[in-house]
């Protein structure tokens, strides 16, 4: 398994999908080893083992270019070293990756070389030519995605259509992004199947609960009437969050008993903050900056809605986690959750006037609220991790029987 | 005398537009989507079935009328259907009018916007039931005597409460749970009222037509005349009358056209009538019939669904909340009509029952959407078009 982030040294979704998809093989009897480009302890990985492709520290917090392909030539991760802080580039990381794989795929032959998004898809290119091995490429996010409508990284997007293509099969987290890869790869459709992502497994086993006296002001807003809607992710074009803000100012103007939190970080900070003060809304609008762990639960806790606002979206565990506490969803058309959700509020994100209307009528109707609270809590689970890990399994399996025709 | 009531329900709902909270206090207009391809478009919709169901099916009962002097049908029409049938396809109310004329069409009472008002608001419920009823007398000359509440509800308190109205017999669901091992075949005495009839719908061969004639995984595909005919005679051995009540959509709509579906209603009706011992008989015809015994209800049934329920209609939060506070406004509507011409009917098109079965979650959440049939991308986009227009009537009555 070729990956590039595990919890706790990831920045968002990818690293948890692939633990949990990780664990659920495992459980399936699946014998996993698993590359990271850093070095770290993962000490409740017991069920495989977790190889490091180089001795760098997982520094990161916006994730060394699983998110933002743009800065693939920055320099953008300090080596600590006892002389000189020198710097290394995603795109060094990635030949150190695929030097290791190289080295790895020598000494070891694995049945199949299944590896997740573009940062390791030359690795796995280099498995299936050089040493034979079925490739399965896992797509969580395509360099469609993460440009948000521009053309995004011509490098990447090479990177991108070879391991595509030199792919045996491609898992896609969702329509969404089984059409990306069909229209903008042109790889044919029987090719790419669809697996959606589940919710965390710690989300579910981990011990929480949310005491409302830990936030004073928020609870003294929730007795004076106030809805509290919320969002979390990073603050990128991909996310949509500037319509989110418009719509957010008309509903406020209808309704200013409306409070909205935005929790996360990334380069559209300054410009969301400025644009909460023009519009005049930024006494109903907090952002609170990057957030994990309990803080996140809590905010999760915290919220009557929970809003996704991407323009376009592979998936969006986010909307999963909200649900599970509790929080009524506003989903765009356009994210992969929403093919798996059906009690919820769907838009396009665009339309910030239905935005609006349903932030709304959820904050005027209880009716409405507490139906779309309970309903959505029988069907966000309706995909377990274990179901994906068979879905996975049944893909190898199928590979397994191609193998010896070529 | 082997005796068969057709009847058949014609009806079609004002669906409200998506109407945005922002257009409260700018625009009343609720019911007509400018953009003619919309999902609510009723013009749309309306010309759609008229072509695909109303004219075909207009076509082959006229031909039965005038072909067999015996056969004879009755209809219930909704005071909405016939509104957008005046605005956008006029000839049908022409043609429905020169059948009435042959004596041998009749029509069913029921309320003008096909409303569960009988449940929320029993004076409003009775001012429906007469604008129906003056609707029908001024376009066709002629008073139901026979009522049919909507989606078949019907309980004691319907029956005691029609029977006041005048009329001298009410249609209902012949659900087995309430027969026992009564036949559904006959005319019953509806219990607690003094002479009203219940003539009770035989859903087995009902829906044999309505819902099963073009499922090939039925084990009975495909349904012939012949076949038909013997299960019909069978009911006879122990029944005066045999009901078939079903949507006029059933012919066209529900059935498509290449199913055989009108080949086979007009085949039937021609072999059914070739035997002197068969006949079709009106709603009112049956009423004259002696009945056999007395049936009280009372739990409402409905025609619908497996359960027979009201839940589909009044099942949820969304729906209680929506219509408990739309009728919450209906002295204060009626008392604004003096000066806002327009409120009063806009309220009572909101009561229509279609709307609140828009907001049913009872197949969204089994994702069961073949089943559900909506004018709305969900039943919370429904609830929430529908709390905006309530929230722009409240802004009317502040006027």
């Amino acid at each position: 398994m070729l990956g590039w982030e595990l919890p706790p040294h990831n920045s968002g979704g990818l690293g948890v999908a692939c633990l949990n998809l990780s664990k659920a093989l495992a459980g399936e009897g699946v014998a996993i080893d698993f590359v990271v480009p850093y070095m770290a302890k993962h000490e409740n990985i017991s069920f495989m083992n977790v190889l490091s492709a180089s001795k760098l520290d997982p520094l990161f917090r916006f994730g060394i270019g699983a998110y933002d392909s743009d800065k693939i030539d920055e320099h953008i991760i300090e080596i600590p070293s006892a002389t000189s802080s020198s710097q290394v580039s995603i795109r060094e990381i990635q030949k150190t990756y695929i030097n290791f794989i190289e080295e790895y795929l020598t000494k070891y032959r694995p049945d199949i070389v299944h590896a997740h998004d573009w940062l390791t898809f030359e690795a796995g290119v280099l498995a299936k030519k050089n040493f034979n091995i079925p490739l399965i490429a896992h797509v969580h996010a395509t360099e469609f995605d993460r440009a948000g409508g521009h053309s995004g990284n011509q490098l990447v997007h090479e990177i991108e259509r070879e391991g595509l293509l030199m792919a045996d099969k491609i898992i896609a987290v969702s329509n969404a992004t089984k059409k990306i890869i069909h229209e903008k790869y042109h790889i044919p459709l029987e090719k790419i199947n669809v697996v959606h992502n589940s919710l965390d497994e710690n989300f579910i086993k981990e011990v929480y609960s949310f005491d409302p006296e830990e936030h004073e002001y928020l609870k003294f807003l929730r007795n004076n009437g106030y809805t509290i809607i919320s969002t979390v992710g990073r603050f990128t074009v991909q996310k949509g969050l500037t319509h989110f803000l418009h719509a957010a100012a008309k509903a406020i103007y209808k309704n200013p008993k409306l409070i909205f939190v935005f929790a996360g970080d990334g380069e559209e900070k300054n410009e969301l903050i400025k644009l909460s003060a023009e519009l005049g809304i930024s006494q109903n609008v907090i952002f609170t900056g990057f957030v994990r762990g309990k803080q996140l639960r809590d905010i999760y806790s915290l919220s009557d809605i929970f809003v996704m606002s991407s323009i376009s979206e592979p998936f969006g565990l986010t909307a999963l986690e909200a649900a599970h506490h509790g929080d009524v969803l506003i989903l765009t058309k356009q994210s992969g959750v929403s093919e798996v959700l059906k009690s919820a509020f769907f838009y396009d994100f665009w339309d910030e006037d239905k935005l609006a209307n349903a932030i709304l009528a959820v904050a005027t109707s209880p009716g409405l609220k507490q139906t779309l609270k309970s309903s959505i809590k029988s069907e966000y689970l309706n995909i377990t991790w274990r179901d994906i890990a068979k879905k996975c399994l049944e893909i190898y399996n199928e590979i397994d029987k191609h193998k010896n025709r070529y | 005398m082997r005796r068969i009531c057709l009847y058949l329900h014609i009806h079609q709902p004002f669906r409200y537009r998506a109407y945005s909270v922002f257009d409260i206090g700018k625009n009343e207009n609720y019911f007509f989507d400018s953009n003619y391809h919309s999902k609510q478009s009723n013009e749309r919709i309306f010309k759609k079935v008229a072509e695909k169901s109303y004219r075909p099916t207009f076509s082959l009962l006229e031909k039965n009328l005038k072909e067999n002097k015996d056969f004879k049908f009755s209809l219930s029409i909704t005071g909405t259907w016939l509104e957008q049938a005046e605005m956008w396809e006029p000839d049908l109310i022409d043609r429905l009018k020169k059948m009435v004329k042959t004596g041998r069409v009749e029509i069913v009472g029921e309320t003008y916007y096909h409303s569960m008002s009988f449940f929320y608001d029993r004076e409003e419920f009775k001012e429906q039931v007469l604008l129906h009823r003056k609707t029908i007398e001024r376009l066709f000359n002629i008073t139901p005597t026979v009522f049919r509440n909507t989606e078949l509800s019907y309980n004691d308190e319907v029956g005691k409460e029609i029977e006041t109205l005048g009329y001298k017999a009410c249609l209902a669901e012949g659900w087995d749970k309430v027969l026992g091992w009564r036949s559904p075949n006959y005319v019953y005495h509806a219990y607690g009222t003094n002479n009203l009839k219940l003539l009770l719908k035989n859903y087995r061969l009902s829906d044999d037509i309505a819902f099963r004639f073009s499922d090939k995984n039925w084990k009975e595909w495909p349904l012939t005349v012949d076949k038909y005919e013997r299960w019909m005679s069978d009911a006879f051995l122990d029944g005066q009358v045999v009901n078939l009540f079903m949507d006029f959509e059933t012919f066209g709509e529900h059935q498509w056209k290449e199913t055989g579906i009108f080949e086979f209603m007009d085949r039937f009706i021609d072999k059914w009538l070739k035997n002197p011992e068969q006949s079709f008989i009106t709603v009112s015809e049956e009423a004259e019939l002696e009945p056999i015994g007395e049936v009280s209800m009372p739990e409402t049934v409905t025609w619908a669904d497996t359960e027979r329920d009201l839940s589909a209609w009044m099942g949820n939060r969304l729906q209680d909340e929506a219509m408990t506070a739309l009728y919450a406004l209906k002295d204060q509507v009626i008392k604004q009509s003096k000066k806002d011409k327009s409120i009063l009917d806009d309220f009572r098109k909101l009561t229509t029952s279609d709307h609140a079965y828009y907001m049913c979650t009872k197949y969204w959440n089994d994702g069961d959407v073949h089943a559900y049939f909506s004018a709305y991308d969900s039943p919370y986009d429904a609830f929430m078009y529908f709390l905006n227009i309530y929230h722009s009537l409240e802004y009317r009555l502040s006027l």
